[in-house]
C-alpha cells in the first residue's frame, strides 16, 4: 500500500523563477536561497526516493479566474501546462501527472466528506512551478510525478487552518488506501510573511516566519487554531496563505523528525524551507 | 473568528491592508475580468496596442478606469477590488513590475523602497 515519506514546506516566491531560469545560483543575494534546497534535493533523491509528490499550493489567478473559485481542487491529469501569469513560459518540461492516485484520491476525499473540486483541465503557475525544480530534477525530464492541489487562499471567505490541517490527516488515510507500494511525499507551500498590496507592501515579519517553523514541526494543532485575520495582521495580507503548510502538515505522523531547515528574508517575502519525515 | 465590520467595502482592521473579500471582490468583478484576460498573449499585445479599445470591453466603473489610466496600483487595491495577483498581470503588461508597483503603493520612489530592503540583489 502506498505511504507518506516525505513532507515538505517551502516559500513559491515568483522571482525565484527568473533567477534559477537565469542562473544566479552563486551570486551572493540569491545564494542563502538556493544554497538552502541542496541538502533537500539530496534527502528526497537519494534517501526517500519518491514516486509522487502531492504537491499543495494556491494559484494566483493564473489559471483559475474568479467566476467559480473551488474552495479545494484536485488535478486528475496525466501532465500540466504552465500557465502563462504574464511573461511567457519557463524552459522546464512539462510536469507529470499521476491521474492514477489522483482520481484515487479525489474518491477517498470526497467520500471522507472533504468536498474537492476535480479538474480534468489546469495549468500550473508560480506556486507550483517555483518550488518543484528546486526538490526535484528535470533533466532531461522530471524524476517525479505530481498530484497538484489548488487551495483557495485569493478571495476571502478561506478554508480555515484546521480544515487545511484536517484535510492532510484524510489525504495520508487516501493515500495509505492506494493499493500499489508508492512512495508519496507532500509539499505544503507559500509564503512566508509578506504583504503585496496597499501601504503596507513590503511587510515582513522575521519572528513569525521563525516561530511558524518551529511550531509547524513541533506543535501544528497551535498554528491550526489561528485565524486568518491574526495570520494577517501579524505577516501580511497576503501571508495567510501558510495555512497550506498545514494540509502537509497534517498528512505527516503526529511526530516528526526535522531533516533540513532553512529561511532568508533578501526582498519583500520571507523565504523558508523545512523537511520533515515522520518520527 | 473575528467578523470584520461590514458596510461597503469590510474593515478587517489592519492598517494599509485591504483583504480581498467578497465585498471587494463584487466591487471589482470587471476589473479583476479585465486583468485575468492578460494571461493571453496576445490580448497583452492587443492592450498595448490600443488601451482604450480594450478597456471599453469591460463594464469598469469611471473610478476604476481612472486608476488604470493613471497606473495607480494603490487605488486599485484599495479603492476599485482590484485583487494584487489580478492587478500585477496588468502591470506586467505595461511594463511595471511588482516591485515598482508596491514602491508606489508605499508612497516611495523606487530606489528608496530598495534601501529599506536586506537584499536587494535578490531582485
Amino acid at each position: 500500500m502506498a505511504r507518506i515519506a516525505a513532507g515538505v514546506g517551502s516559500s513559491h516566491v515568483p522571482n525565484i523563477g527568473p533567477a534559477y531560469d537565469s542562473g544566479k545560483f552563486e551570486e551572493p543575494d540569491w545564494k542563502p536561497l538556493f544554497d538552502g534546497y541542496k541538502p533537500v534535493k539530496k534527502w528526497l533523491q537519494d534517501e526517500i526516493k519518491p514516486h509522487v509528490i502531492v504537491f499543495v499550493y494556491n494559484d494566483h489567478g493564473s489559471d483559475f479566474a474568479l467566476d467559480r473559485v473551488p474552495t479545494f481542487a484536485i488535478g486528475v491529469r496525466d501532465e500540466y501546462e504552465q500557465a502563462d501569469e504574464g511573461f511567457g513560459r519557463r524552459p522546464i518540461p512539462t510536469v507529470k501527472g499521476h491521474a492514477d492516485l489522483s482520481w484515487f484520491l479525489a474518491k477517498e476525499l470526497i467520500y471522507n466528506e472533504f468536498d474537492i473540486t476535480v479538474c480534468q483541465e489546469m495549468k500550473v503557475d508560480h506556486g507550483l512551478m517555483v518550488p518543484l525544480p528546486l526538490l526535484f530534477s528535470h533533466e532531461p525530464d522530471w524524476n517525479i510525478k505530481v498530484v497538484p492541489l489548488v487551495v483557495n487562499v485569493i478571495q476571502h471567505p478561506l478554508p480555515t487552518a484546521r480544515r487545511c490541517f484536517r484535510l492532510g490527516q484524510a489525504i495520508r488515510k487516501a493515500v495509505e488506501a492506494y493499493p500499489e507500494d508508492l512512495r508519496v511525499a507532500i509539499a505544503g507551500t507559500g509564503g512566508m510573511s509578506h504583504q503585496l498590496h496597499g501601504e503596507r507592501f513590503g511587510h515582513l515579519n522575521t519572528a513569525f516566519d521563525e516561530r511558524w517553523l518551529d511550531l509547524i514541526e513541533s506543535d501544528p494543532l497551535q498554528l491550526a487554531a489561528l485565524n486568518h485575520r491574526e495570520i494577517m495582521a501579524a505577516a501580511g495580507a497576503e501571508a495567510v496563505e501558510l495555512i497550506m503548510w498545514l494540509v502537509m502538515r497534517g498528512a505527516m505522523a503526529e511526530k516528526v523528525r526535522r531533516v533540513h531547515r532553512n529561511y532568508y528574508a533578501p526582498m519583500t517575502t520571507g523565504m523558508g524551507l523545512i523537511a520533515l519525515a515522520d518520527a | 473568528m473575528r467578523e470584520p465590520k461590514q458596510g461597503k467595502v469590510s474593515d478587517w482592521g489592519i492598517p494599509g491592508t485591504y483583504v480581498f473579500d467578497g465585498t471587494r471582490s463584487r466591487i471589482g468583478y470587471e476589473l479583476n475580468k479585465l486583468c485575468y484576460s492578460l494571461t493571453d498573449p496576445k490580448n497583452r499585445k492587443l492592450y498595448r496596442q490600443d488601451e482604450e479599445a480594450y478597456l471599453a470591453k469591460y463594464k469598469l466603473t469611471k473610478q476604476q478606469l481612472d486608476a488604470v489610466r493613471r497606473r495607480d496600483w494603490l487605488a486599485l487595491t484599495k479603492h476599485c477590488g482590484g485583487n494584487i495577483y489580478y492587478v500585477y498581470k496588468l502591470g506586467a503588461t505595461v511594463g511595471a513590475g511588482l516591485y515598482h508597483m508596491g514602491a508606489q503603493m508605499r508612497g516611495q520612489s523606487y530606489e528608496n523602497f530598495l534601501k529599506t530592503r536586506a537584499a536587494q540583489g535578490a531582485r
